[in-house]
């Protein structure tokens, strides 16, 4: 075939693009693949197929869509994780004229997509995914407002996913740090379709996350139930909102820049060029307009699952309830005047940098009130030391520290020091694992009673929780001392072998968190093969206090029988107070929202756009394209959205519960 | 949970006692400056973080569930009082770190001119600052000496106790100029210039890093910054002018090109216009100056007729762009005014002379044009002689 024709079917993608003179990555394809033909392999023998597409895929249930989204997050957490092995062990070898096992070329890669993955598909998938799961039922509603769109936006923020890892076997990812900063993103610097992957693959998830926000806005202030005022609501559900504002307001910043960039790219423009008035300086402030924010999107639903958990685990009402929401509705607003503290080095005014290193100050106030709550809270309470109260404990100890180096950093001379070293990278990994990771890991042994009906076998959880507290402090102390040894980030190679020691204590924690998660992994299965022993059928384990616990463990479908009317913000402790009888008759047909495979599908049409267009297949990108089109407007003309659950079968599902509660009676 | 405390500590106690934590023991004034601002506002924030860590660790001990002779109030959720103190504790540290913060910002601008060379001595004003123009190349640093007409490759060198005044740029990409032993980093951009002020007090050989990452060659990329006395920095200065060979447009361009982990490079005479070229980016012969460029928008542009005046660019470091869809790449050609030099980027933020601290009794009074002054009704600032 002429060169032509090869261009245009396969635009840049050719023989060369796969990277078969790459052993370690051959052999990685070679386990995924495996793995995957395995798992697709029992799929079909098992004939899951159906029931997957059925139950799962297609499904609009708020609460299937979440575990999707937790399971999302835990396998590129696996991803990402073995990224930062891999920096760590070259970090390691690097020493003394050695080149360590990675040239530029990879390594430069692999910590791009480490950050990359880490906040887009590992942070955010687990905080949206225990939003989704547990604020409808926290404000007694049978699903979100919008169901369809949260299924779509699911399996969009699985495209931008598809897209990451794609890089890994075609092609590669790109080389530019995690926020892909001009002139190096540029096509002049960077003429390789890695930043072309990051693009799209954010701009593919950053859609399904916009529309979660909006999604998640909406359901929040329509469809609570009745008596549930706004200060009656969770915190966790405050904290979902506030973070959700966050999302609308700050994801679409992101889209544009990298819209931008995209079109300095493909058509030429020069929007963060070095020349033709081109400002990377721009991209730098509006990259970051939209990255404070989004540390705040993930760190305020943790606030929230410490909330819930402090007060349960201490048996005790959250103290200054209405203090922690104002903290929670400051820290949102302060949230937009702070970006600029991430690039005070580049050479603004005094005055500038001042005011942007006071507003970042002043967060810590609402942010120490919390921390202040909690431990109120465990003031005269009564503390049950199950997981979840672990993780909170362990939250509260690391984050203090994490918050303090991040007062450091925010006063600019001390930036000037401080900033892009290790101590930098040390200080963020101390808040979002000390915080977002800690908090997501709280949240998932404590809502998975509620989800699975059992809980999580308690000594692999404890044996995850000791890994992973002891390898987070080993590996990330270190980064501190280097950072005031001026060692700087994301360098491969070291000359200076009195650093190594450093290096290799930080390695040690690596290998201890490795541990910690294959012990979560195994908690999983083994709570999994003893789900009769660990069972609870109250639909309550742990004497919880807010309206999730009101029904059974995992919810039916339409999640309450009867919507709950609540008279206080610890709803369901209220309801157990003062002696609530639940209903045993007088059911109702339920009206409920059908499952589609639009979402789905738009979702894969997203995804082959994007690939179209990262490896200049135009043909390809265009057929997407007018398919998206097709299939949206298709599916309005789709009017088999809703159903009604027939009386019968709530009554048969009610009825099982009540003989289950009294069998455990 | 205490174990974890001690692990916290550990690292911390370790760096008080090293010695090679360039950052808290560096070498010059500035630097001193901003480690004693690190510790300073450590030892603040201590103040909070200590007895939250402890009341912490004291409640989840004491309030335990075995340990049923703690009190419990289920009920208890509010107390006015506790919740002023949660508040305004923070809030107080944050006031006085706020202030520190705005005062340490104002003294330590790295635009800002040097009003002392250490606590006890301030700069003497006959020695002009020693002048030295930086250039981040892929993957290297170019350090241009206008005043001596010399030009060195990742190695710099300064006397002690004389101000430092670097200009800074890039010539494509950005990084990160940082000599931790000697002050804060600043960016280096392509096409903008960034500035720092600086001294260093001890003669020694400190080590200079990009800090930003920059791509391929980044960690490689750095180079030695000595502090000479005077002597030792003339002989320097002599030997790099000994040493030959000359930097122009031609050798720049040559130079400029990417390469890694280069050697040190002297060379005995620079065009005295490279500097200003490189910044303005048009070391390229026939390319129009952004400065030029500058001028001519700022004077309203040339219309549409300025459209045309763009030739393809043929001949540019990245050829072509590899642009997908648009049109051939250009460049605007140099009209053929002289290279005057336009448009500096920003006018220079001078020390006050006197450095006395602003204490109280000491203060001293500003003087102020009386109001009368009809220029005061004009909106003129009053002007104040300090």
């Amino acid at each position: 075939m002429s060169p032509d024709l090869l261009k245009l079917i396969f635009g840049r993608l050719g023989i060369e693009s796969l990277p078969l003179h790459e052993p370690i990555v051959v052999g990685t394809f070679v386990v995924v693949a495996l793995g995957g033909i395995a798992l697709l392999g029992g799929l079909t023998y098992f004939r899951l197929w159906g029931y997957l597409w059925r139950e799962w895929f297609t499904t609009v249930d708020h609460k299937r869509i979440g575990i999707m989204y937790m399971i999302l997050g835990i396998v590129m957490l696996l991803r990402g994780f073995a990224d930062a092995l891999m920096m760590r062990g070259q970090q390691v070898l690097a020493f003394g004229g050695s080149e360590g096992y990675l040239n530029a070329h990879h390594y430069d890669q692999v910590f791009t997509a480490h950050g990359v993955i880490m906040i887009f598909f590992v942070a955010m998938p687990l905080v949206t995914g225990l939003m989704n799961y547990v604020v409808p039922l926290q404000i007694g509603a049978r699903d979100v407002s919008f169901p369809f769109l949260n299924n779509f936006s699911f399996w969009m923020t699985v495209g931008g996913a598809v897209l990451v890892m794609a890089s890994l076997f075609i092609g590669e990812f790109a080389r530019t740090g995690w926020l892909a900063y001009p002139p190096l993103s540029n096509i002049g610097y960077s003429p390789d379709v890695g930043v072309d992957y990051y693009i799209w693959a954010l701009q593919v998830a950053g859609v399904g996350t916009t529309l979660s926000g909006i999604n998640l806005i909406c359901t929040i202030v329509k469809l609570r139930c009745p008596g549930m005022t706004m200060m009656r609501m969770p915190v966790f559900t405050w904290t979902s909102l506030c973070t959700n504002v966050l999302i609308v307001a700050s994801f679409p910043v992101l889209t544009v820049v990298l819209a931008l960039l995209s079109l300095d790219r493909y058509v030429g423009t020069n929007f963060f060029t070095n020349d033709f008035g081109g400002s990377p300086m721009m991209y730098v402030n509006l990259i970051w307009i939209w990255g404070h924010p989004e540390v705040y999107i993930l760190v305020l639903p943790a606030f929230g699952i410490f909330s819930e958990v402090t007060s349960t685990f201490s048996g005790k009402r959250l103290f200054g309830y209405t203090s922690m929401v104002y903290a929670t509705v400051v820290i949102t607003i302060l949230s937009y005047l702070v970006w600029l503290h991430h690039f005070f080095t580049m050479g603004s005014g005094a005055s500038v940098n001042s005011f942007f290193g006071i507003t970042s100050m002043i967060i810590s106030i609402p942010t120490g009130a919390k921390m202040f709550n909690w431990l109120f809270t465990m003031y005269r309470g009564r503390i049950r030391y199950e997981l979840p109260m672990m993780w909170t404990i362990a939250f509260m100890l690391t984050f203090v520290i994490g918050g303090m180096t991040g007062v450091l950093l925010a006063v600019p001379p001390a930036d000037f020091v401080l900033h892009n070293s290790l101590f930098l990278i040390a200080h963020f990994h101390n808040v979002i694992i000390g915080g977002v990771v800690f908090g997501a890991f709280a949240g998932i042994s404590y809502w998975f009673p509620k989800a699975f009906g059992y809980k999580l076998d308690p000594f692999w959880g404890k044996l995850s929780f000791w890994f992973w507290v002891s390898g987070f402090y080993l590996a990330f102390m270190p980064l501190y001392v280097l950072g005031l040894m001026g060692v700087t980030r994301r360098l491969r190679v070291f000359d200076d072998p009195s650093l190594q020691i450093w290096f290799i204590i930080a390695a040690i924690g690596a290998v201890l968190v490795l541990l910690g998660i294959m012990c979560m992994l195994m908690q999983f299965a083994v709570s999994f093969l003893k789900r009769e022993q660990l069972k609870d059928v109250t639909g309550d384990p742990w004497d919880a206090r807010t309206l999730e616990w009101a029904t059974s463990s995992p919810p039916p479908d339409y999640n309450f029988a009867f919507t709950p009317v609540v008279h206080d913000n610890d709803a369901w402790w209220d309801m157990k107070k003062r002696g609530y009888q639940r209903p045993l008759t007088g059911f109702k047909p339920i009206h409920m929202p059908s499952s589609t495979g639009t979402g789905i599908i738009l979702a894969g049409l997203a995804t082959a756009m994007g690939f179209g267009l990262i490896w200049y297949i135009w043909w390809l990108a265009a057929l997407s394209f007018i398919g998206l089109l097709a299939v949206g407007i298709g599916h309005t003309f789709n009017y088999h959205r809703d159903f009604d659950i027939p009386a019968e079968d709530v009554i048969r599902t009610e009825d099982a519960r009540t003989k289950l509660l009294a069998g455990a009676k | 949970m205490s174990r974890l405390k001690i692990l916290a500590l550990l690292p911390l106690a370790v760096a008080l006692s090293g010695c090679n934590y360039v950052v808290l023991a560096p070498a010059g004034d500035i630097a001193a400056q901003q480690r004693d601002l690190v510790i300073i506002s450590t030892v603040l924030m201590l103040l909070i973080v200590v007895p939250v860590m402890a009341l912490t660790v004291m409640f989840a001990w004491r309030y335990r569930q075995s340990n049923t002779a703690a009190r419990y109030e289920p009920e208890w959720d509010h107390s006015t009082k506790l919740e002023l103190v949660i508040w305004s504790v923070p809030l107080l540290i944050i006031v006085c770190l706020g202030a520190l913060t705005w005062m340490a910002t104002h003294l330590l601008d790295p635009y800002r001119s040097l009003g002392r060379i250490a606590s006890d001595r301030p700069v003497d004003q006959a020695t002009a600052p020693l002048e030295v123009d930086v250039v981040a190349l892929d993957w290297k640093w170019l350090f241009i000496y206008p005043d001596y007409g010399i030009a060195t490759v990742n190695e710099l060198a300064a006397p002690v106790d004389r101000p430092i005044a670097f200009r800074i740029t890039s010539s494509t990409v950005m990084n990160s100029f940082y000599i931790p032993a000697l002050a804060g980093q600043v960016y280096a951009m392509p096409g903008m210039e960034t500035k720092l002020h600086a001294v260093v007090n001890h003669a020694g050989t400190y080590r200079g890093i990009s800090a930003n990452y920059s791509g391929a060659g980044f960690s490689g990329m750095h180079f030695n910054f000595q502090g000479l006395d005077d002597k030792g920095f003339d002989a320097w200065i002599a030997s790099v002018k000994s040493a030959g060979g000359s930097l122009g447009r031609a050798e720049y361009l040559q130079l400029e090109k990417p390469s890694q982990n280069e050697p040190v490079r002297h060379y005995g005479t620079v065009d005295s216009d490279l500097y200003r070229l490189i910044l303005n980016m048009c070391v390229e012969t026939g390319k129009m100056c952004t400065s030029e460029m500058m001028a001519i928008d700022a004077k309203g542009g040339l219309g549409h007729e300025g459209l045309n005046n763009t030739l393809p660019l043929a001949y540019d470091k990245y050829a072509r762009r590899g642009t997908a869809l648009g049109g051939e790449p250009t460049f605007v050609a140099g009209t053929c005014t002289p290279d005057a030099p336009q448009g500096q980027t920003t006018a220079s933020i001078k020390a006050p002379t006197d450095t006395a601290p602003l204490l109280g009794a000491g203060l001293k009074r500003p003087t102020f044009t009386p109001l009368k002054s009809s220029s005061f009704f004009l909106g003129q600032r009053p002007k104040s002689d300090s």
